[in-house]
């Protein structure tokens, strides 16, 4: 009797606890191997872009925080550096020394979820994601110390940053860059050496260098597959020329490394914090800009380094208060450009691991 | 740190390659035909010492009488970039090149474009609606869009 | 997706796929430009029960109120508000809700949580009605409650309450775990009003 298989459709739909937000894909499926996989956007699309056309300058900070809602500052700088390169003003120390703290603290923020999120979907459940719950806390408490919110904070402005910081928050950011290092070393003690993680995420999803950069992917996605590409190195803004520190860099691109790399960047951030709290010095937070900024006629293209990759804005100015074009380069969709290469011939569950690998955003992806 | 490159001398270049595709260079942005636009930018990428291997971003913009496609490209080797533009004055059909084959980061990018503003770009191999959904009447970023 | 070079089965054409889901979308932004009531009526109506009926109540709504089960429908930047609620500093288990159902089957609460999409709406509404009664819905954050900072975009719904009814409204940009953990105590007196014993009026 001769046996007849047929492929078939799966939806992992919009609503699932394993997509990192609203997102769907259809899976066509030969008994547990992955055959085609298509990618469907859109469920968060709030037409940002279009939105930004209607309101001035300084009023569009507040959408760049609901971007990436899970490293609000990061989006405030690029958002502030592309509008400053257009219209020519230059920020004070005491202010970039201020952003540099504050992105950094953002991008081990970042990290730990990200981390946290992958375990949770290679099936650790819970554990490991409430132990970097407990240092994420301690971040939210200290930016709850400066600007009162916890996620979406619009703590910079054009020019500068809104408020200075207050007397007892230095005192608990070096209690806290003390007392990180001895954490990170719990985790790797947890996961590190672990079996299960082994075997589930060395070898699979392996991106080489080439397809790396044809893809245009940015972020710990380029930096795990051999590619040296920072943009703090490559075209400093701000005052990250007064510092040392390294990029960490991998060879192979699996996800093993990808998940590796994000642990030593989170100790390099501390590295940054610890030397930007040395060398704060005092001054003014804010440049002296116009109520009802008006930047002359032109375009400018700012970008910064932000936890997912390279993010940038690019804007369009017609000598009105408000800007006649904004588009965002989103980093998290890029570095979804290669999932169905990746995806192709595997089974499902490592389908997962992959995707919770790149560590996307929706907010972002979808705009 | 990243230099722009003066955008003149590579224009000389693509002349050369192709006569008669730029109309116009300053700063670092070129400005070239329609018609040029898969054969620049595979010579682009395959040229030595220009080597623009990553496509950065690929957006458009409308100017009420004509649109532009924009590609800001990158080379990570020399750490140079260049801008590149391209404008379309058909407003009632637009169409365009796909550089998919050359730099296929300009998948998602190029849906998105023909989502929002309508731009057709042939050799495309999936070109449908990606953030709005089928049957959605209108390009939204357009400037004369009404809700 | 042509595998093979066999051509698929029609049902699973994307031209197909997408072509329906376009048309769900369509219809169900026709239909829900009106908003929903909010099912608050029955509280004002004066109970006729005995002693008996009034105490089987009483269990029964501190049993319902004491383990209510959520699904998370988390959509955007609130979400994750809601999962530090849920976690260990802002404890939503010492409330009973410490299991988040995947499944709509087995869950008596919807959060909503993030801006809701007029492509997303249909989902929203399939969920809400594969949820088995008594089901509650809360609607947290502006975007949920008005649309928000979104509310004049092309593609938003202003306010989850044009879709699915909604019980509990908690305003915030996002609303702090404090505030969240006051609204489900709104949600829990209110439970505790509830009279079993009746026809209901309305669906």
């Amino acid at each position: 009797m001769a046996l007849k298989t047929e492929t078939f459709l799966v939806n992992a739909g919009p609503q699932h606890p394993s997509t990192h937000g609203v997102f769907r894909m259809r899976f066509i499926l030969d008994g547990e191997v992955i055959q085609d996989v298509e990618p469907v956007f859109g469920y968060l699309h709030r037409g940002i872009e279009k939105l930004a056309e209607g309101l001035t300058y300084s009023q569009d900070m507040v959408f760049t925080d609901r971007l990436d809602y899970l490293a609000s500052m990061t989006n405030n700088q690029a958002y502030a550096v592309a509008v400053e390169k257009l219209a020519g003003i230059q920020v004070p120390e005491r202010a970039e020394y201020l952003r540099v703290i504050m992105a950094e603290l953002m991008r081990i923020s970042s990290h730990l979820m990200g981390v946290g999120f992958l375990t949770n979907d290679i099936g650790a459940f819970l554990t490991p994601l409430l132990y970097m719950y407990r240092e994420r806390e301690k971040i939210l408490d200290l930016f709850d110390m400066v600007c009162g919110q916890r996620l979406t904070y619009n703590y910079m402005r054009i020019g500068g940053v809104s408020q200075d910081i207050p007397e007892e928050f230095l005192p608990a950011l070096k209690k806290f860059t003390d007392t990180l290092p001895r954490f990170i070393e719990e985790y790797e003690q947890l996961l590190a050496t672990n079996e299960i993680l082994l075997v589930r995420t060395k070898n699979v999803g392996i991106l080489t260098k080439e397809a790396a950069i044809n893809y245009s992917t940015a972020g710990p996605v380029l930096r795990a597959s051999g590619v040296k590409w920072d943009i703090r190195k490559a075209e400093p803004y701000s005052v990250y020329n007064r510092f040392n520190f390294e990029i960490p860099t991998a060879t192979k691109g699996d996800v093993y490394d990808r998940y590796r790399i994000k642990i030593e960047e989170m100790k390099q951030s501390i590295i940054i914090i610890k030397q930007a709290m040395e060398q704060l010095p005092q001054g003014e937070i804010q440049a002296k800009v116009p109520k009802v900024l008006r930047p002359p006629k032109g375009e400018a293209y700012g970008r910064i380094e932000g936890p997912k990759g390279e993010l940038g804005f690019y804007l369009v100015s017609d000598g009105a208060t408000n800007p006649y074009r904004l588009h965002i380069r989103p980093p998290s969709l890029l570095n979804l450009t290669p999932l169905r290469e990746l995806v192709i011939g595997v089974k499902i569950a490592d389908a997962m691991a992959i995707f919770g690998s790149i560590d996307i955003c929706m907010g972002e992806v979808d705009r | 740190m990243t230099v722009e490159l003066q955008a003149t001398e590579v224009a000389a270049k693509l002349e050369a390659a192709f006569p008669g595709c730029t109309i116009e260079s300053s700063g670092n942005t070129i400005v070239i035909k329609d018609e040029f636009a898969l054969k620049a930018a595979t010579f682009l990428k395959n040229a030595a010492g220009l080597d623009f291997n990553y496509l950065n971003f690929l957006t458009a913009t409308d100017y009420q009488t004509y649109f532009e496609v924009i590609y800001d490209l990158v080379s990570l080797e020399h750490n140079h970039k260049l801008v590149l533009k391209i404008k379309l004055n058909n407003r009632e059909k637009p169409e365009l090149a796909s550089v998919t084959g050359v730099w296929k980061g300009a998948d998602f990018q190029e849906r998105e474009i023909f989502d929002l503003f309508g731009i057709n770009f042939t050799g495309h191999p999936n070109l449908k609606r990606i953030f709005l959904w089928e049957g959605f009447q209108g390009y939204p970023l357009r400037k004369d869009f009404k809700q | 997706m042509e595998l093979n070079n066999q051509p698929q089965p029609e049902v699973y054409s994307d031209k197909i796929l997408d072509k329906t889901e376009g048309e769900g979308v369509e219809f169900v932004k026709q239909q829900h430009q009106i908003q929903i009531e909010d099912p608050d009526s029955w509280q004002n109506e004066e109970s006729n029960h005995n002693f008996i009926l009034a105490s089987a109540d009483a269990l029964i709504n501190w049993s319902r109120s004491s383990s209510v089960w959520p699904v998370n429908a988390g959509l955007a930047c609130c979400a994750f508000e809601m999962i530090s609620t849920a976690s260990s500093r802002f404890d939503i288990s010492r409330f009973g809700m410490e299991i988040f159902r995947p499944s709509p089957r087995q869950a008596d609460l919807l959060i909503v949580n993030g801006t809701l999409t007029w492509k997303m709406a249909p989902q929203l509404k399939r969920i809400y009605e594969q949820m088995a009664e008594p089901k509650y819905v809360i609607a947290m954050g502006s975007c949920a409650i008005s649309g928000g900072l979104f509310r004049n975009s092309y593609a938003v719904v202003p306010g989850v309450n044009k879709i699915i009814p909604v019980d509990v409204y908690i305003p915030g940009c996002p609303p702090r775990p404090e505030a969240l953990l006051y609204g489900i105590q709104m949600l829990h007196k209110k439970i505790k009003k509830q009279r079993n014993f009746e026809k209901r009026k309305s669906a």
